[in-house]
């Protein structure tokens, strides 16, 4: 085969460029100028589809949902456990068991003045019968009559939370002057309920760090892949002379890019479900089981520092991704830049 | 420039392909590497490139011992070898020009500064018409030019060409070999590794001739 300008030798000979005698066995030069071609393609070294692929983004994408909903869970159960603890914490009850001979009402206001006293101790209300009723009905059904009925008398007692109450000493001094009359402070409420919180939250860490972990590791078997897969192009970087971070940087973008996409479309899409949540159920207010759930998680309001966490969340994980093939690359060049590191190609 | 003592190299548990290699390749010197196929010339470039660790003996590029050289200096030792490898390996999704461009890219510098040098090097080799091009749509003889520019256009310090004119015609080899020897007169050091009697007649330089292992140097 002779090649197309293989009989316009030695260019060197004349020292001039051979474009210029080439140029008259090409296209005449008006139809060229029409459109001059770019000398440059426009693309990366590393090209992006050799990298980026759908499947890596979609990982990225569940990881950071699962994050994101990990985060705004504990920060969820957190707030809720907060709002029951101080309801929980700003009264206490004191019952009153009917004893025989001896008057309730005034057991009831032998304890009511007992009770204003103490320092702290900001009203005393009396559960009247038919806040009773209402409370026993789940039990005793409906219509009752409680003045036949040997029910304790309730009294919810409101604090100032500023000080600190003895309450032990508020159920000695009850006890003792007040036949049947016993405190209720809630304290095993308020353990159990801390510690289920504690629990939840640690175990949400938990799985948050899980979910990065899976994360990292699969960027990294991605990166191992796309440098396996360009592998042509790393060794060209590599003998022309191009150092670890200019060969890591061409990767890195990419990643980046990808791990910027999918965390911010997986943080999206959390944030669209916890608001979701919220609207769901405010508009099911008034059902039972909607109750039910607010008892249990509020309102699903995570707010305004909930849905910072998540944004930081998505960041995290793009950055992560970043790093992560950033690191893997300049590991991978390491060795090929180590004097017989190559040896097994 | 690159110096071999009592250099051995075996692949794996194989025979030894090189024996006991001792030579230089003084600075600003042209020379061709031949012997038949399979000699061991590719793996003799290699090892100058310190792409591979010889089983015996010490390797020096540049006056250091290969084995002593930090990782963190291989790279700028690499700025200053030129390698035209035996299968072009252009990179097939850039330009022409971006590729004979890319050791100059991977220095960080910015394009308008290289770009008239680029250029006009790629006009120089012929290829001021194929500058855009994507190298799959290139000739042989065009894809050739193309790794040779790129090897050049750093001004490496030695030039190690495998087979540079393996694929091309007589006088298009002949042509090649012109732009060796007038990259040598410039002051580089240039081993060029070829099988192919005809275009050694063309030039008188020093000849190493490898066969079945061992080293012959005819000055
Ligand atoms: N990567 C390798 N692994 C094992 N043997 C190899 C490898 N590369 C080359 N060889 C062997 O080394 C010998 C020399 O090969 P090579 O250096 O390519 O010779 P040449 O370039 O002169 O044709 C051959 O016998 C070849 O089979
Ligand atoms: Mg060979």
């Amino acid at each position: 085969m002779i090649d197309d300008d293989g009989g316009q030798a030695d260019a060197a000979r004349h020292e001039k460029p051979l474009f210029k005698s080439h140029s008259d066995d090409a296209q005449p030069a008006s139809k060229r100028n029409i459109r001059t071609p770019s000398l440059t393609s426009g693309r990366n070294i590393v090209p992006r589809e050799g990298v980026a692929g759908q499947a890596l983004l979609t990982v990225i994408a569940i990881m950071a949902f699962l994050a994101c909903l990990t985060l705004g869970a504990v920060f969820l159960v957190r707030d809720t456990a907060q709002g029951w603890q101080t309801d929980i914490s700003r009264e206490v009850t004191v019952q009153i068991r009917p004893y025989e001979n001896v008057d309730m009402e005034q057991s009831i206001r032998a304890a009511s003045s007992l009770l204003l006293t103490f320092d702290g101790v900001e009203k005393v209300t009396v559960l009247d019968d038919e806040a009773s009723a209402r409370l026993l009905e789940p039990f005793l059904g409906s219509g009752l009559q409680l003045d036949e009925l040997p029910i304790p008398a309730l009294l919810t007692v409101s604090v100032d939370q500023s000080k600190t109450l003895d309450y032990a000493a508020i159920a000695k001094t009850l006890s003792e002057e007040v036949p049947g009359a016993s405190l209720d402070d809630h304290r095993s409420w308020v353990d159990r309920l801390n510690t289920m919180a504690r629990t939840t939250v640690l175990g949400g860490v938990i799985v948050f760090i899980l979910v990065m972990t899976a994360t990292v590791l699969t960027v990294v078997f991605a990166t191992r892949g796309a440098m396996a897969g360009n592998k042509d192009i790393v060794d060209v970087l590599h003998f022309v002379g191009a150092d670890r971070v200019f060969i890591a940087r061409e990767f890195e973008h990419h990643f980046l890019r990808l791990g910027l996409i999918g965390s911010l479309s997986g943080g999206i899409a959390a944030i669209f479900l916890f608001l979701a949540l919220g609207v769901w159920s405010s508009t099911m207010k008034a059902t039972p089981q909607a109750d039910q759930m607010n008892a249990l998680f509020g309102s699903f309001s995570i707010g305004g520092w909930g849905l910072f966490g998540i944004f930081l969340v998505a960041v995290g994980v793009a950055v992560l991704t970043g790093l992560t093939s950033r690191i893997t690359v300049m590991r991978h060049v390491s060795q090929l830049e180590t004097y017989g590191g190559r040896q097994k190609n | 420039m690159i110096q071999f003592e009592n250099v051995g190299l075996r692949y794996g548990l194989g025979p030894e392909v090189l024996s006991d290699l001792s030579f230089d390749v003084p600075a600003n010197s042209f020379q061709f590497l031949t012997g038949p196929s399979g000699a061991g010339k590719t793996s003799l470039l290699r090892l100058m490139l310190m792409s591979l660790k010889p089983t015996r003996g010490v390797v020096r590029v540049f006056g250091k011992e290969a084995s002593r050289i930090p990782r963190d200096a291989m790279p700028d030792i690499r700025r200053k070898v030129g390698v035209v490898f035996q299968d072009f390996r252009l990179l097939s999704h850039l330009t022409t020009y971006e590729n004979v461009a890319l050791p100059l890219k991977v220095l960080g510098k910015d394009e308008a500064s290289y770009r008239t040098d680029v250029t006009e090097l790629l006009k120089w080799v012929g290829l001021g018409e194929r500058m855009h091009a994507l190298p799959p749509v290139l000739s042989g003889g065009e894809k050739q030019r193309a790794a040779i520019a790129r090897a050049l256009i750093d001004q490496p310090k030695v030039l190690l060409a495998d087979e540079p004119t393996g694929n091309v015609d007589p006088p298009m080899a002949r042509r090649l070999l012109r732009l060796f020897i007038e990259l040598h007169r410039s002051g580089t050091s240039v081993i060029i590794a070829t099988h192919d009697m005809g275009l050694m007649d063309q030039y008188q330089a020093r000849r190493l001739v490898l066969n079945e292992g061992r080293l012959q140097i005819y000055d």
